[in-house]
Protein backbone atom coordinates (compact mmCIF):
# COMPACT_ATOMS: atom_id res chain seq x y z
CA UNK A 1 0.00 0.00 0.00
CA UNK A 2 2.92 2.39 0.85
CA UNK A 3 5.19 2.51 -2.03
CA UNK A 4 8.10 4.31 -0.92
CA UNK A 5 10.36 2.59 -3.65
CA UNK A 6 7.76 3.25 -6.36
CA UNK A 7 7.72 7.07 -5.16
CA UNK A 8 11.63 7.19 -5.42
CA UNK A 9 11.41 5.95 -8.57
CA UNK A 10 9.16 8.69 -10.30
CA UNK A 11 9.48 12.49 -10.46
CA UNK A 12 7.30 14.21 -7.77
CA UNK A 13 3.75 15.80 -8.56
CA UNK A 14 4.52 18.80 -6.45
CA UNK A 15 7.41 20.24 -5.49
CA UNK A 16 7.96 22.90 -2.66
CA UNK A 17 11.50 24.03 -2.09
CA UNK A 18 12.34 27.20 0.30
CA UNK A 19 8.73 28.54 0.52
CA UNK A 20 8.78 31.49 2.71
CA UNK A 21 5.30 33.08 3.20
CA UNK A 22 4.44 36.46 4.64
CA UNK A 23 1.01 38.39 4.92
CA UNK A 24 0.12 41.63 6.30
CA UNK A 25 -2.21 42.64 9.02
CA UNK A 26 -3.00 45.99 9.30
CA UNK A 27 0.04 46.74 11.53
CA UNK A 28 2.35 43.83 10.67
CA UNK A 29 4.09 41.67 8.13
CA UNK A 30 3.66 37.83 9.68
CA UNK A 31 6.28 35.07 8.65
CA UNK A 32 3.72 32.23 8.36
CA UNK A 33 6.26 29.62 7.18
CA UNK A 34 9.99 29.84 6.85
CA UNK A 35 11.75 27.98 4.26
CA UNK A 36 9.31 24.93 3.94
CA UNK A 37 10.78 22.14 1.28
CA UNK A 38 8.85 19.10 0.93
CA UNK A 39 7.79 16.70 -2.17
CA UNK A 40 4.98 14.84 -2.76
CA UNK A 41 4.47 12.02 -5.04
CA UNK A 42 2.01 11.06 -7.23
CA UNK A 43 -0.48 8.76 -5.20
CA UNK A 44 0.73 10.01 -1.94
CA UNK A 45 -1.94 11.02 0.84
CA UNK A 46 0.20 13.87 2.36
CA UNK A 47 -0.48 15.20 5.50
CA UNK A 48 0.53 18.88 6.42
CA UNK A 49 0.68 18.26 10.93
CA UNK A 50 1.23 20.91 13.07
CA UNK A 51 -0.24 23.00 15.79
CA UNK A 52 -2.88 26.04 14.77
CA UNK A 53 0.01 28.89 14.10
CA UNK A 54 2.38 26.94 12.07
CA UNK A 55 1.65 28.25 8.94
CA UNK A 56 0.18 25.19 7.02
CA UNK A 57 -3.61 26.57 6.05
CA UNK A 58 -1.62 29.12 4.83
CA UNK A 59 0.95 26.80 3.41
CA UNK A 60 -1.79 25.07 1.66
CA UNK A 61 -3.36 28.21 -0.06
CA UNK A 62 -0.04 28.99 -1.38
CA UNK A 63 0.08 25.60 -3.01
CA UNK A 64 -3.43 26.33 -4.08
CA UNK A 65 -2.27 29.50 -5.71
CA UNK A 66 -4.17 32.30 -4.14
CA UNK A 67 -1.04 33.33 -2.28
CA UNK A 68 2.90 34.10 -3.62
CA UNK A 69 5.75 32.94 -1.70
CA UNK A 70 8.25 35.82 -1.06
CA UNK A 71 11.06 33.35 -1.47
CA UNK A 72 11.16 29.85 -2.68
CA UNK A 73 9.27 28.27 -5.44
CA UNK A 74 6.25 25.71 -5.77
CA UNK A 75 5.79 23.76 -8.33
CA UNK A 76 3.57 21.35 -9.98
CA UNK A 77 4.28 18.81 -12.45
CA UNK A 78 7.67 21.23 -13.43
CA UNK A 79 5.25 24.05 -13.57
CA UNK A 80 5.69 27.17 -11.66
CA UNK A 81 2.07 27.78 -10.05
CA UNK A 82 0.92 31.18 -10.29
CA UNK A 83 -2.66 31.37 -9.48
CA UNK A 84 -5.35 28.93 -8.70
CA UNK A 85 -6.84 26.79 -11.23
CA UNK A 86 -8.27 24.03 -11.69
CA UNK A 87 -5.38 21.37 -11.47
CA UNK A 88 -5.52 21.92 -7.65
CA UNK A 89 -8.93 21.28 -6.75
CA UNK A 90 -9.45 22.80 -2.66
CA UNK A 91 -11.79 21.18 -0.31
CA UNK A 92 -12.08 23.51 2.21
CA UNK A 93 -13.41 23.00 6.17
CA UNK A 94 -16.44 25.58 5.82
CA UNK A 95 -19.57 24.14 4.61
CA UNK A 96 -20.47 27.25 2.81
CA UNK A 97 -17.88 26.01 0.18
CA UNK A 98 -21.01 24.85 -1.76
CA UNK A 99 -22.48 27.09 -4.06
CA UNK A 100 -25.92 27.27 -2.25
CA UNK A 101 -28.05 28.74 -5.79
CA UNK A 102 -27.24 24.83 -7.28
CA UNK A 103 -28.42 21.40 -6.05
CA UNK A 104 -25.38 18.97 -5.69
CA UNK A 105 -25.77 17.50 -8.41
CA UNK A 106 -25.36 21.15 -10.21
CA UNK A 107 -22.51 22.27 -7.95
CA UNK A 108 -20.43 19.23 -9.13
CA UNK A 109 -21.18 19.93 -13.09
CA UNK A 110 -20.84 23.27 -12.64
CA UNK A 111 -17.45 23.11 -11.47
CA UNK A 112 -16.19 21.16 -14.42
CA UNK A 113 -17.84 23.01 -17.27
CA UNK A 114 -16.98 26.64 -15.59
CA UNK A 115 -13.88 25.61 -15.45
CA UNK A 116 -13.59 23.74 -19.16
CA UNK A 117 -12.51 20.07 -17.32
CA UNK A 118 -15.30 18.14 -19.26
CA UNK A 119 -18.47 19.15 -21.56
CA UNK A 120 -21.84 19.38 -20.26
CA UNK A 121 -22.51 15.60 -20.81
CA UNK A 122 -19.28 14.09 -19.83
CA UNK A 123 -20.10 17.15 -16.88
CA UNK A 124 -23.62 15.13 -15.70
CA UNK A 125 -22.11 11.66 -16.21
CA UNK A 126 -19.06 12.19 -13.98
CA UNK A 127 -21.00 13.96 -11.39
CA UNK A 128 -23.56 11.12 -11.18
CA UNK A 129 -20.53 8.76 -11.23
CA UNK A 130 -18.67 10.94 -7.85
CA UNK A 131 -21.44 11.59 -6.08
CA UNK A 132 -22.30 7.47 -6.42
CA UNK A 133 -18.95 7.32 -4.97
CA UNK A 134 -19.75 9.45 -1.62
CA UNK A 135 -22.92 7.96 -1.13
CA UNK A 136 -25.38 10.97 -1.89
CA UNK A 137 -27.25 9.45 -4.91
CA UNK A 138 -30.28 9.96 -2.94
CA UNK A 139 -29.60 13.38 -2.22
CA UNK A 140 -28.32 14.45 -5.82
CA UNK A 141 -31.03 17.22 -6.64
CA UNK A 142 -31.31 18.66 -2.76
CA UNK A 143 -30.12 22.06 -2.01
CA UNK A 144 -27.11 21.91 -0.14
CA UNK A 145 -28.92 24.07 2.92
CA UNK A 146 -30.80 20.70 3.45
CA UNK A 147 -28.04 18.31 3.85
CA UNK A 148 -26.03 17.99 7.50
CA UNK A 149 -22.28 19.46 7.67
CA UNK A 150 -20.88 15.91 6.27
CA UNK A 151 -23.08 15.24 3.76
CA UNK A 152 -21.66 19.18 2.52
CA UNK A 153 -18.11 17.91 3.08
CA UNK A 154 -18.88 14.46 0.85
CA UNK A 155 -20.19 16.56 -1.84
CA UNK A 156 -16.82 19.34 -1.66
CA UNK A 157 -14.71 15.67 -2.20
CA UNK A 158 -16.92 14.34 -4.76
CA UNK A 159 -16.58 17.65 -6.75
CA UNK A 160 -13.20 18.03 -6.07
CA UNK A 161 -12.32 14.24 -7.27
CA UNK A 162 -14.80 14.61 -9.98
CA UNK A 163 -12.23 17.58 -11.50
CA UNK A 164 -9.99 14.45 -11.92
CA UNK A 165 -7.33 17.19 -10.65
CA UNK A 166 -3.59 16.58 -10.23
CA UNK A 167 -3.84 16.74 -6.49
CA UNK A 168 -6.60 17.38 -3.94
CA UNK A 169 -5.56 20.25 -1.64
CA UNK A 170 -7.91 19.43 1.60
CA UNK A 171 -7.54 22.45 4.62
CA UNK A 172 -8.93 20.60 7.58
CA UNK A 173 -12.40 19.05 6.16
CA UNK A 174 -13.49 17.21 8.85
CA UNK A 175 -12.79 20.02 11.73
CA UNK A 176 -15.71 21.17 11.71
CA UNK A 177 -17.62 17.73 12.00
CA UNK A 178 -18.63 16.14 15.34
CA UNK A 179 -16.19 13.20 16.44
CA UNK A 180 -18.46 10.22 15.02
CA UNK A 181 -19.05 11.73 11.78
CA UNK A 182 -15.27 12.62 11.44
CA UNK A 183 -13.97 9.23 12.03
CA UNK A 184 -16.92 7.87 9.32
CA UNK A 185 -15.50 10.56 7.07
CA UNK A 186 -11.39 9.53 7.26
CA UNK A 187 -12.79 5.95 6.63
CA UNK A 188 -14.66 6.68 3.48
CA UNK A 189 -11.75 9.26 2.56
CA UNK A 190 -9.37 6.24 2.65
CA UNK A 191 -11.95 3.92 0.77
CA UNK A 192 -12.44 6.54 -2.26
CA UNK A 193 -8.21 6.26 -2.30
CA UNK A 194 -8.05 2.67 -2.56
CA UNK A 195 -10.77 3.15 -5.52
CA UNK A 196 -8.96 5.84 -7.59
CA UNK A 197 -5.77 6.44 -5.69
CA UNK A 198 -5.41 10.29 -5.99
CA UNK A 199 -2.68 12.19 -4.81
CA UNK A 200 -3.89 14.46 -2.16
CA UNK A 201 -2.44 17.01 0.26
CA UNK A 202 -4.68 16.81 4.09
CA UNK A 203 -4.04 19.58 6.77
CA UNK A 204 -4.83 18.87 10.26
CA UNK A 205 -3.91 19.86 13.90
CA UNK A 206 -4.38 16.18 14.74
CA UNK A 207 -2.10 13.65 14.75
CA UNK A 208 -4.55 10.94 15.23
CA UNK A 209 -6.42 12.11 12.19
CA UNK A 210 -2.76 12.77 10.28
CA UNK A 211 -1.60 8.92 10.98
CA UNK A 212 -4.69 7.74 9.97
CA UNK A 213 -5.10 9.46 6.71
CA UNK A 214 -1.65 10.31 6.10
CA UNK A 215 0.66 7.71 4.22
CA UNK A 216 3.88 10.15 4.65
CA UNK A 217 3.49 13.16 7.63
CA UNK A 218 5.24 16.55 7.56
CA UNK A 219 5.53 18.15 10.38
CA UNK A 220 5.65 21.90 11.08
CA UNK A 221 6.96 23.77 14.00
CA UNK A 222 5.12 27.19 14.85
CA UNK A 223 5.87 30.92 14.61
CA UNK A 224 6.77 30.74 11.87
CA UNK A 225 6.37 27.37 10.58
CA UNK A 226 9.59 25.35 9.61
CA UNK A 227 10.00 21.67 8.81
CA UNK A 228 10.61 19.93 11.60
CA UNK A 229 10.32 16.10 10.31
CA UNK A 230 8.96 14.15 7.61
CA UNK A 231 7.78 10.97 8.69
CA UNK A 232 6.44 7.69 7.15
CA UNK A 233 2.86 6.91 8.45
CA UNK A 234 1.58 3.36 10.03
CA UNK A 235 -0.40 1.51 7.18
CA UNK A 236 -4.04 0.69 7.90
CA UNK A 237 -3.43 -2.89 8.83
CA UNK A 238 -1.60 -2.01 11.45
CA UNK A 239 -4.13 0.74 12.92
CA UNK A 240 -4.65 -0.03 16.46
CA UNK A 241 -1.32 -1.59 17.19
CA UNK A 242 1.32 -0.74 19.25
CA UNK A 243 2.77 0.99 15.95
CA UNK A 244 0.46 3.36 15.97
CA UNK A 245 0.40 4.49 19.58
CA UNK A 246 4.56 4.65 19.28
CA UNK A 247 4.21 6.41 16.18
CA UNK A 248 1.73 9.05 18.62
CA UNK A 249 3.74 9.74 21.22
CA UNK A 250 6.98 9.86 18.71
CA UNK A 251 5.27 12.78 17.12
CA UNK A 252 3.54 14.33 20.62
CA UNK A 253 7.52 14.49 21.95
CA UNK A 254 8.65 15.90 18.44
CA UNK A 255 6.06 18.54 18.64
CA UNK A 256 6.61 19.32 22.01
CA UNK A 257 10.23 19.05 22.78
CA UNK A 258 11.02 22.31 22.42
CA UNK A 259 8.68 23.97 24.72
CA UNK B 1 -16.73 4.82 43.58
CA UNK B 2 -15.38 1.16 42.02
CA UNK B 3 -18.02 -0.04 44.72
CA UNK B 4 -21.00 2.04 43.40
CA UNK B 5 -20.46 1.14 39.84
CA UNK B 6 -20.40 -2.37 40.65
CA UNK B 7 -23.41 -1.82 42.82
CA UNK B 8 -25.46 -0.33 39.57
CA UNK B 9 -26.19 -2.85 36.92
CA UNK B 10 -26.05 -1.80 33.24
CA UNK B 11 -29.12 -1.58 31.34
CA UNK B 12 -29.77 -2.56 27.51
CA UNK B 13 -33.05 -1.83 26.28
CA UNK B 14 -34.32 -3.04 22.87
CA UNK B 15 -35.66 -0.19 20.85
CA UNK B 16 -39.16 -1.08 19.57
CA UNK B 17 -40.98 2.00 17.87
CA UNK B 18 -44.07 -0.03 17.00
CA UNK B 19 -45.91 1.10 20.17
CA UNK B 20 -44.42 4.56 19.53
CA UNK B 21 -46.47 7.27 18.97
CA UNK B 22 -46.68 8.84 15.59
CA UNK B 23 -43.68 10.93 15.02
CA UNK B 24 -45.11 13.55 11.95
CA UNK B 25 -48.74 14.10 13.11
CA UNK B 26 -50.37 16.39 9.91
CA UNK B 27 -51.48 19.27 11.10
CA UNK B 28 -55.26 19.92 11.31
CA UNK B 29 -56.84 22.00 7.84
CA UNK B 30 -57.69 24.88 9.99
CA UNK B 31 -53.88 25.06 11.39
CA UNK B 32 -52.27 24.29 7.84
CA UNK B 33 -54.57 27.60 6.62
CA UNK B 34 -53.33 29.87 9.52
CA UNK B 35 -50.04 29.08 8.16
CA UNK B 36 -50.45 30.45 4.78
CA UNK B 37 -49.15 33.92 5.14
CA UNK B 38 -51.69 35.07 2.43
CA UNK B 39 -54.48 33.82 4.12
CA UNK B 40 -53.64 35.92 7.34
CA UNK B 41 -52.64 39.10 5.65
CA UNK B 42 -55.99 38.55 3.64
CA UNK B 43 -58.05 38.82 6.78
CA UNK B 44 -55.68 41.71 8.22
CA UNK B 45 -57.24 43.67 5.15
CA UNK B 46 -60.90 42.69 5.52
CA UNK B 47 -60.61 43.87 9.15
CA UNK B 48 -59.16 47.20 7.47
CA UNK B 49 -61.82 47.11 4.79
CA UNK B 50 -64.69 47.16 7.40
CA UNK B 51 -63.45 49.22 9.88
CA UNK B 52 -63.20 51.75 6.69
CA UNK B 53 -66.68 51.58 5.60
CA UNK B 54 -68.17 51.95 8.98
CA UNK B 55 -65.99 55.07 9.47
CA UNK B 56 -67.06 56.11 6.54
CA UNK B 57 -71.14 55.60 7.46
CA UNK B 58 -71.03 57.00 10.29
CA UNK B 59 -69.45 59.63 9.11
CA UNK B 60 -71.84 60.34 6.50
CA UNK B 61 -69.99 63.05 4.33
CA UNK B 62 -68.60 61.59 0.44
CA UNK B 63 -67.17 64.52 -0.73
CA UNK B 64 -64.58 64.20 2.88
CA UNK B 65 -64.07 60.41 3.03
CA UNK B 66 -66.38 58.22 0.95
CA UNK B 67 -67.20 54.66 2.04
CA UNK B 68 -65.44 51.72 1.02
CA UNK B 69 -68.11 50.44 -0.85
CA UNK B 70 -68.11 54.17 -2.78
CA UNK B 71 -64.70 53.87 -3.78
CA UNK B 72 -65.13 50.31 -4.78
CA UNK B 73 -67.66 51.83 -6.86
CA UNK B 74 -65.52 54.37 -8.57
CA UNK B 75 -62.62 52.12 -8.95
CA UNK B 76 -64.93 49.10 -10.81
CA UNK B 77 -66.79 51.63 -13.16
CA UNK B 78 -63.08 53.88 -13.66
CA UNK B 79 -61.86 50.49 -14.65
CA UNK B 80 -64.68 49.67 -16.57
CA UNK B 81 -64.55 52.56 -18.32
CA UNK B 82 -60.95 51.62 -19.15
CA UNK B 83 -59.68 55.53 -17.59
CA UNK B 84 -57.71 53.77 -14.50
CA UNK B 85 -56.20 50.95 -16.74
CA UNK B 86 -54.85 53.67 -19.18
CA UNK B 87 -53.91 55.98 -16.56
CA UNK B 88 -51.95 52.75 -14.87
CA UNK B 89 -50.28 51.65 -18.33
CA UNK B 90 -48.85 55.07 -18.93
CA UNK B 91 -47.28 55.19 -15.08
CA UNK B 92 -46.46 51.74 -15.10
CA UNK B 93 -44.05 52.60 -18.85
CA UNK B 94 -42.74 55.38 -17.40
CA UNK B 95 -41.64 53.40 -13.98
CA UNK B 96 -39.93 50.65 -16.52
CA UNK B 97 -37.45 52.71 -18.35
CA UNK B 98 -36.87 54.30 -15.10
CA UNK B 99 -36.38 51.41 -12.98
CA UNK B 100 -34.10 49.65 -15.84
CA UNK B 101 -32.57 52.98 -16.70
CA UNK B 102 -31.66 52.74 -12.81
CA UNK B 103 -30.71 49.04 -12.45
CA UNK B 104 -28.01 49.78 -15.57
CA UNK B 105 -26.44 52.56 -13.90
CA UNK B 106 -26.15 50.74 -10.58
CA UNK B 107 -25.18 47.78 -11.92
CA UNK B 108 -22.01 49.81 -13.79
CA UNK B 109 -21.25 51.54 -10.28
CA UNK B 110 -20.98 48.48 -8.41
CA UNK B 111 -19.10 46.87 -11.13
CA UNK B 112 -16.61 49.60 -11.12
CA UNK B 113 -16.60 49.49 -7.51
CA UNK B 114 -15.78 45.71 -6.78
CA UNK B 115 -13.48 46.60 -9.72
CA UNK B 116 -11.06 48.94 -7.97
CA UNK B 117 -10.67 51.01 -4.74
CA UNK B 118 -11.19 54.46 -6.53
CA UNK B 119 -14.41 52.79 -7.59
CA UNK B 120 -15.57 51.33 -4.31
CA UNK B 121 -14.64 55.45 -3.03
CA UNK B 122 -16.80 56.70 -6.25
CA UNK B 123 -19.32 54.88 -4.96
CA UNK B 124 -19.54 55.16 -1.36
CA UNK B 125 -19.25 59.05 -1.29
CA UNK B 126 -21.94 59.49 -4.54
CA UNK B 127 -24.08 57.65 -2.53
CA UNK B 128 -23.93 59.49 0.83
CA UNK B 129 -23.72 62.24 -0.93
CA UNK B 130 -27.25 61.40 -3.00
CA UNK B 131 -29.30 58.83 -0.65
CA UNK B 132 -30.61 61.16 1.36
CA UNK B 133 -31.56 63.83 -1.02
CA UNK B 134 -35.40 62.90 -2.03
CA UNK B 135 -36.07 62.46 -5.40
CA UNK B 136 -38.97 65.51 -5.11
CA UNK B 137 -36.35 67.93 -4.72
CA UNK B 138 -34.60 67.58 -7.89
CA UNK B 139 -38.00 67.96 -9.52
CA UNK B 140 -37.60 72.14 -9.68
CA UNK B 141 -33.83 71.43 -11.40
CA UNK B 142 -35.32 68.38 -13.94
CA UNK B 143 -37.71 71.21 -14.89
CA UNK B 144 -35.25 73.55 -16.10
CA UNK B 145 -33.57 70.52 -17.52
CA UNK B 146 -36.05 68.46 -19.03
CA UNK B 147 -38.94 70.73 -19.35
CA UNK B 148 -42.09 69.46 -18.32
CA UNK B 149 -43.06 65.57 -18.95
CA UNK B 150 -42.00 62.20 -18.60
CA UNK B 151 -37.98 62.91 -19.20
CA UNK B 152 -37.93 64.77 -16.12
CA UNK B 153 -39.68 61.89 -14.22
CA UNK B 154 -37.03 59.77 -15.37
CA UNK B 155 -34.37 61.37 -14.29
CA UNK B 156 -36.20 61.68 -10.62
CA UNK B 157 -37.10 58.37 -10.77
CA UNK B 158 -33.53 57.13 -11.51
CA UNK B 159 -32.33 58.89 -9.16
CA UNK B 160 -34.61 57.24 -6.57
CA UNK B 161 -33.75 54.22 -7.62
CA UNK B 162 -29.90 54.02 -8.36
CA UNK B 163 -28.62 54.77 -4.93
CA UNK B 164 -30.75 51.84 -3.37
CA UNK B 165 -29.92 49.35 -5.67
CA UNK B 166 -26.55 50.42 -5.77
CA UNK B 167 -25.82 50.57 -1.92
CA UNK B 168 -27.54 46.78 -1.34
CA UNK B 169 -25.29 45.46 -4.03
CA UNK B 170 -22.14 46.45 -3.40
CA UNK B 171 -22.95 45.75 0.26
CA UNK B 172 -23.94 42.44 -0.55
CA UNK B 173 -21.07 41.66 -2.98
CA UNK B 174 -18.59 42.86 0.09
CA UNK B 175 -20.58 40.13 1.87
CA UNK B 176 -20.06 37.13 -0.50
CA UNK B 177 -17.89 35.00 2.12
CA UNK B 178 -13.95 34.59 0.85
CA UNK B 179 -14.46 31.14 0.40
CA UNK B 180 -16.85 31.48 -2.02
CA UNK B 181 -14.64 33.56 -3.75
CA UNK B 182 -11.93 30.99 -3.45
CA UNK B 183 -14.29 28.17 -4.72
CA UNK B 184 -14.55 30.28 -8.27
CA UNK B 185 -11.12 31.22 -8.53
CA UNK B 186 -10.36 27.58 -8.03
CA UNK B 187 -12.50 26.51 -11.36
CA UNK B 188 -10.44 29.30 -12.72
CA UNK B 189 -13.08 32.17 -13.21
CA UNK B 190 -11.84 35.19 -13.07
CA UNK B 191 -12.89 39.16 -13.75
CA UNK B 192 -16.58 39.58 -14.83
CA UNK B 193 -17.15 36.06 -15.01
CA UNK B 194 -16.64 35.64 -11.76
CA UNK B 195 -18.66 38.29 -10.74
CA UNK B 196 -21.66 37.09 -13.48
CA UNK B 197 -21.55 33.46 -12.03
CA UNK B 198 -20.66 33.60 -8.30
CA UNK B 199 -21.04 37.14 -6.71
CA UNK B 200 -24.13 38.24 -8.65
CA UNK B 201 -25.95 34.59 -7.14
CA UNK B 202 -24.09 34.58 -3.79
CA UNK B 203 -24.99 38.18 -3.09
CA UNK B 204 -28.73 37.77 -4.70
CA UNK B 205 -30.19 38.28 -1.17
CA UNK B 206 -28.92 41.74 -0.75
CA UNK B 207 -29.57 42.54 -4.69
CA UNK B 208 -33.12 41.68 -4.13
CA UNK B 209 -33.71 43.63 -1.34
CA UNK B 210 -32.35 46.29 -3.25
CA UNK B 211 -34.34 45.88 -6.04
CA UNK B 212 -37.54 46.12 -3.65
CA UNK B 213 -36.22 49.18 -1.73
CA UNK B 214 -35.50 50.66 -5.32
CA UNK B 215 -39.00 49.35 -6.40
CA UNK B 216 -40.64 51.10 -3.80
CA UNK B 217 -38.77 54.61 -4.00
CA UNK B 218 -39.59 54.73 -7.45
CA UNK B 219 -43.84 53.72 -7.33
CA UNK B 220 -43.59 56.51 -4.26
CA UNK B 221 -41.69 59.32 -6.60
CA UNK B 222 -43.29 58.33 -10.02
CA UNK B 223 -46.68 59.11 -8.38
CA UNK B 224 -45.24 62.42 -6.26
CA UNK B 225 -43.76 63.74 -9.64
CA UNK B 226 -46.83 63.18 -11.71
CA UNK B 227 -48.85 64.96 -9.29
CA UNK B 228 -46.87 67.81 -9.84
CA UNK B 229 -46.50 67.31 -13.79
CA UNK B 230 -47.35 64.67 -14.88
CA UNK B 231 -49.86 66.20 -17.76
CA UNK B 232 -47.88 67.13 -20.49
CA UNK B 233 -48.12 64.38 -23.07
CA UNK B 234 -51.99 64.41 -22.92
CA UNK B 235 -52.46 61.43 -21.47
CA UNK B 236 -51.08 61.58 -17.25
CA UNK B 237 -50.84 58.62 -14.77
CA UNK B 238 -51.99 57.75 -11.86
CA UNK B 239 -50.95 60.53 -10.34
CA UNK B 240 -52.64 62.83 -12.32
CA UNK B 241 -55.99 60.87 -12.45
CA UNK B 242 -56.03 61.75 -8.48
CA UNK B 243 -54.79 64.98 -9.03
CA UNK B 244 -57.81 66.11 -11.84
CA UNK B 245 -60.38 64.55 -9.98
CA UNK B 246 -59.12 65.93 -6.39
CA UNK B 247 -59.91 69.47 -8.51
CA UNK B 248 -63.13 68.10 -9.52
CA UNK B 249 -64.24 66.95 -5.80
CA UNK B 250 -64.72 63.41 -6.86
CA UNK B 251 -63.37 62.59 -3.48
CA UNK B 252 -63.98 58.90 -4.74
CA UNK B 253 -62.80 58.77 -7.47
CA UNK B 254 -59.36 60.33 -5.43
CA UNK B 255 -59.25 57.03 -3.53
CA UNK B 256 -60.28 54.85 -6.02
CA UNK B 257 -56.73 56.78 -7.65
CA UNK B 258 -54.82 56.08 -4.62
CA UNK B 259 -56.65 52.55 -4.19
CA UNK B 260 -54.83 51.76 -7.63
CA UNK B 261 -51.38 53.28 -5.88
CA UNK B 262 -52.37 50.54 -3.02
CA UNK B 263 -52.90 47.66 -5.70
CA UNK B 264 -50.29 48.08 -7.52
CA UNK B 265 -47.86 48.30 -4.60
CA UNK B 266 -49.23 45.09 -3.14
CA UNK B 267 -49.16 43.09 -6.16
CA UNK B 268 -45.66 44.17 -6.98
CA UNK B 269 -44.63 43.31 -3.52
CA UNK B 270 -46.74 40.54 -2.74
CA UNK B 271 -46.81 38.45 -6.03
CA UNK B 272 -43.81 39.37 -8.22
CA UNK B 273 -40.95 39.91 -5.39
CA UNK B 274 -42.75 37.16 -3.58
CA UNK B 275 -42.10 34.82 -6.17
CA UNK B 276 -39.24 35.78 -6.95
CA UNK B 277 -37.77 34.96 -3.70
CA UNK B 278 -39.39 32.03 -3.23
CA UNK B 279 -37.87 30.75 -6.12
CA UNK B 280 -34.73 32.09 -5.34
CA UNK B 281 -33.21 32.97 -2.22
CA UNK B 282 -35.64 30.54 0.25
CA UNK B 283 -35.37 27.89 -1.98
CA UNK B 284 -31.67 27.88 -1.88
CA UNK B 285 -32.07 28.29 1.83
CA UNK B 286 -30.08 31.93 1.64
CA UNK B 287 -33.18 33.52 3.53
CA UNK B 288 -35.68 31.70 5.61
Amino acid sequence: MLAPSDAASASPLLSVAGVTLQYKTPDAVVTATRRVSFEVYPADRFVLLGPSGCGKSTLLKAIGGYLTPVEGQISLKGRKVSGPGPDRMMVFQEFDQLLPWKTVRENVVFALTASGRAGQTEAEDRARAYIDKVGLTKFIDSYPHTLSGGMKQRVAIARGMAMEPDVLLMDEPFAALDALTRRKMQDELLRLWDDTRFTVLFVTHSIEEAIRVGTRILLLSPHPGEVKAELNSVPPEEMGTGKQAALETRINDMLFASH
Amino acid sequence: MTDLVSFRPEIIRDVQSGDAPVVAKTLSPAERIYRLGFVRKAVILAVLAVAWEIYGRWLGNPLLFPTFGQTVEAFVSNVASGVIPQRMLVSLQTLVIGYGIGIGLAALLTTLAIGSRIGADLLETLTSMFNPLPAIALLPLALIWFGLGTGSIIFVLVHSVLWAIALNTHAGFRSVSNTLRMVGQNYGLRGLKLVRLILIPAAFPAILTGLKVGWAFAWRTLIAAELVFGVSSGSGGLGWFIYENRNQLETANVFAGLFTVILVGLFVENVIFANIERRTIRRWGMQH
